[in-house]
């Protein structure tokens, strides 16, 4: 039970569905469509980083999705209306993002309240914000964002592998790196796994909090940019309910939502399952977009009873010893 | 325990007086009331009838969050109760329409609470798979189109009314008397805010704690199918992807607001509802002063930190002093 047969399971669903959308469909298995897959999902792939993080050390961040948009109406703005260098406005908003999420996080702490009240509430905070700064969609012209729109790696087979798409991937290994072999990441899982014995252990609780929700902010914020990049405009409603599709690509990563257990890698599985569904979908054509949601729910489903079957497999041999709860 | 008790419900009174008060200032015919048609029109019947679908799903919300539990399902049941409600009406009567409306949240509700009880999941995680594919569901009954209809009897139940009082209104108040007739005319409240307290001690003290548990996701799955009913009753129409959307959150923040914790244990049907009139009064006022309806979120946030941080176990009294030691949880 070290965290490794759910990710094992959520790659051999994602390498099994892969095969039979190439088998229905050829033109799926070619490194431009698989370029797409990372260049649509990169925002995806880089707020659910942060999330897993979260979700590892058994709170969970609802504000994910108004924080992206706040931060691509935030770029758009400043680019274009207030005449900020584009790099000093990205600073600025990674500076703001990342004091949001320390907040959050100090408020979970300090308060002793539970994280999915206060996500949420921050959840409203930053949309709201978004929607005073403004409520129509900035279109951004700054030279830098066609520069990097253009940037693409060729991948043998005429795929492109973007530069969004590169900074996800580049995320994602430092997201695993830093929680696999940092003393921050074992942290991590010993905050889920038990957060009293955690602190009776020496690890620093309130200040773990803190920082764990300051990570998811400021990886949402990074996602908002390359949202921004993605769209070449800022608009306060975009990504609307993103956090539901983070929580979801989490979840079937093969991270247990009671914290303790997970992975960045089968997280970013999970985003490429969720991506996968939706390619096939395009491909299809005649299937609607809300198959979508059915498909993802039905996966949530079925990772989730897997997890509920392991955790109780596990505990069989103790279950007499195991009765102390929370 | 006890200091609570005499004061309970008095901060919600006086947050309501106050953001009646500002109303007025802000629009100074809010308390205007005028009879047209035999309905009562004015801006406090608006906001009783918009509140009412989020205090038709804090009705069942309450009672699901009294057992430690959450139901983030709610806004995707009414969206799929719309769609069967609108996608019938025309062609068969109320009756009907009501109970497949219903019976559908029954089932969502039925769904949930297996989650929960028997396979024992979080209650976050079992109703966030309805909530992301419910609404997949419901855009599969409308076939992804707007649905709408024109059955009298229907659009009676979102725009009607009764001795003046709109239907939406009477059929909340008789919800919240029949639930509250339910749970406090018997033991079930008491054994439903034991299983929140502690559910394991609950159990062994005897009571059904699976069952309760069933039976409030049940109860929250049928309050949201009525309310996704009326909600599609007042547009005439289902849209199954804007119908209660992130309606479940004003749910929850209603329960909050009304002092039921997110820990479970003691909880208040009507101070749940006065909550989501709460919500509703706010979001009234703030189209009336003219300000954008964004600003709704903004304010929500600060009321939600607000609420949050009288409750917090760190911020115990009314003096807002800091307890040099947590109190024991007796």
């Amino acid at each position: 039970m070290k965290g490794l047969p759910p990710v094992v399971i959520t790659a051999i669903v994602l390498v099994l569905g892969f095969a039979l959308c190439a088998m229905q469909f050829p033109n799926i298995a070619s490194t431009r469509v698989v370029g797409n897959l990372l260049t649509d999902n990169a925002f995806l792939g880089i707020v659910a980083t942060g999330m897993t993080f979260v979700i590892i050390s058994g709170g969970i961040d609802l504000s994910v999705g108004s924080v992206i948009g706040f931060t691509t109406v935030f770029v758009a703005l400043a680019i274009e209306r207030w005449g900020v260098p584009p790099l000093v406005a990205f600073v600025a908003i990674l500076v703001l993002s990342a004091g949001f999420g320390a907040a959050m996080g100090a408020v979970i702490h300090v308060f002793d309240l539970p994280p999915f009240i206060v996500t949420l509430a921050g959840m409203f905070l930053a949309r709201g914000a978004s929607f005073l700064l403004s409520t129509e969609s900035v279109p951004i012209s700054a030279p830098i964002y066609s520069t990097v729109s253009d940037f693409a790696l060729r991948l043998p087979g005429g795929g492109r592998l973007t530069a969004i798409a590169i900074i996800m991937l580049a995320i994602v290994i430092g997201g695993a790196l830093l929680l696999t072999f940092t003393r921050f990441g074992a942290n991590v899982y010993a905050l889920g796994g038990n957060r009293v014995a955690a602190n009776l252990m020496g690890v620093a609780v309130g200040r773990m909090t803190v920082r764990i929700y300051m990570l998811s902010s400021l990886l949402a914020g990074i996602a908002g940019i390359v949202f921004s990049f993605y769209t070449s405009a800022g608009y306060s409603l975009s990504a609307v309910g993103v956090e539901l599709d983070t929580i979801a690509a989490v979840v079937i990563g093969g991270t247990l939502l009671t914290g303790g257990q997970g992975s960045v890698i089968g997280t970013f599985l999970g985003v490429l399952i969720q991506g996968l569904i939706q390619t096939y979908i395009n491909f299809d054509g005649t299937l609607s977009s809300w198959w979508t949601k059915i498909a993802t729910g039905v996966l949530l489903f079925a990772f989730i009873a897997l997890q509920q079957a392991l955790v109780a497999l596990a505990r069989r041999p103790v279950a007499k010893s195991a009765g102390a709860a929370s | 325990m006890t200091a609570l008790l005499p004061r309970r419900g008095l901060a919600q009174i006086l947050a309501l007086i106050v953001i009646l008060a500002v109303d007025r200032v802000v629009s100074p015919q809010f308390f205007d009331l005028r009879l047209q048609d035999g309905r009562l029109f004015g801006s406090l019947i608006d906001v009783l009838n918009r509140g009412t679908p989020v205090a038709l799903l804090s009705l069942g919300m309450v009672l699901v969050i009294a057992t430690r539990g959450i139901d983030l399902s709610v806004g995707a049941v009414m969206a799929i109760s719309g769609a069967i409600a609108a996608s019938l009406a025309d062609s068969h009567g109320l009756p009907v329409v009501l109970a497949a409306a219903l019976g559908a949240g029954l089932v969502c509700g039925l769904w949930n609470g297996f989650l929960v009880s028997v396979l024992g999941m979080q209650p976050i995680v079992a109703t966030l798979i309805l909530m992301v594919a419910g609404r997949g569901i419901a855009q599969l009954i409308t076939e992804g189109r707007i649905v709408t209809f024109s059955s009298p009897d229907l659009v009676w139940l979102g725009n009607g009314s009764i001795l003046g009082v709109p239907v939406p209104v009477a059929i909340a108040l008789g919800m919240l008397i029949l639930t509250g007739a339910v749970v406090r005319g018997s033991a079930l409240g008491l054994l439903i805010e034991a299983t929140g307290g502690n559910a394991r001690a609950s159990e062994l003290a005897g009571v059904g704690t699976r069952a309760m548990i069933l039976a409030v996701y049940v109860w929250c799955g049928v309050c949201a199918a009525l309310a996704g009913v009326i909600a599609a009753a007042d547009i005439m129409g289902a849209d199954a992807n804007n119908a209660g959307l992130w309606l479940e959150l004003d749910a929850i923040l209603a329960v909050v607001i009304g002092g039921t914790s997110l820990f479970g244990g003691r909880f208040s049907l009507v101070l749940a509802v006065l909550g989501a009139l709460i919500i509703q009064t706010m979001n009234t006022g703030i189209l009336l002063s003219g300000y954008p309806p964004e600003f709704n979120l903004l304010v929500k946030a600060v009321v939600v930190l607000t609420v949050l941080l009288l409750q917090s176990p760190k911020l115990s009294g009314f003096s807002g002093i800091m307890p040099p030691l947590r109190r024991a949880k007796a």
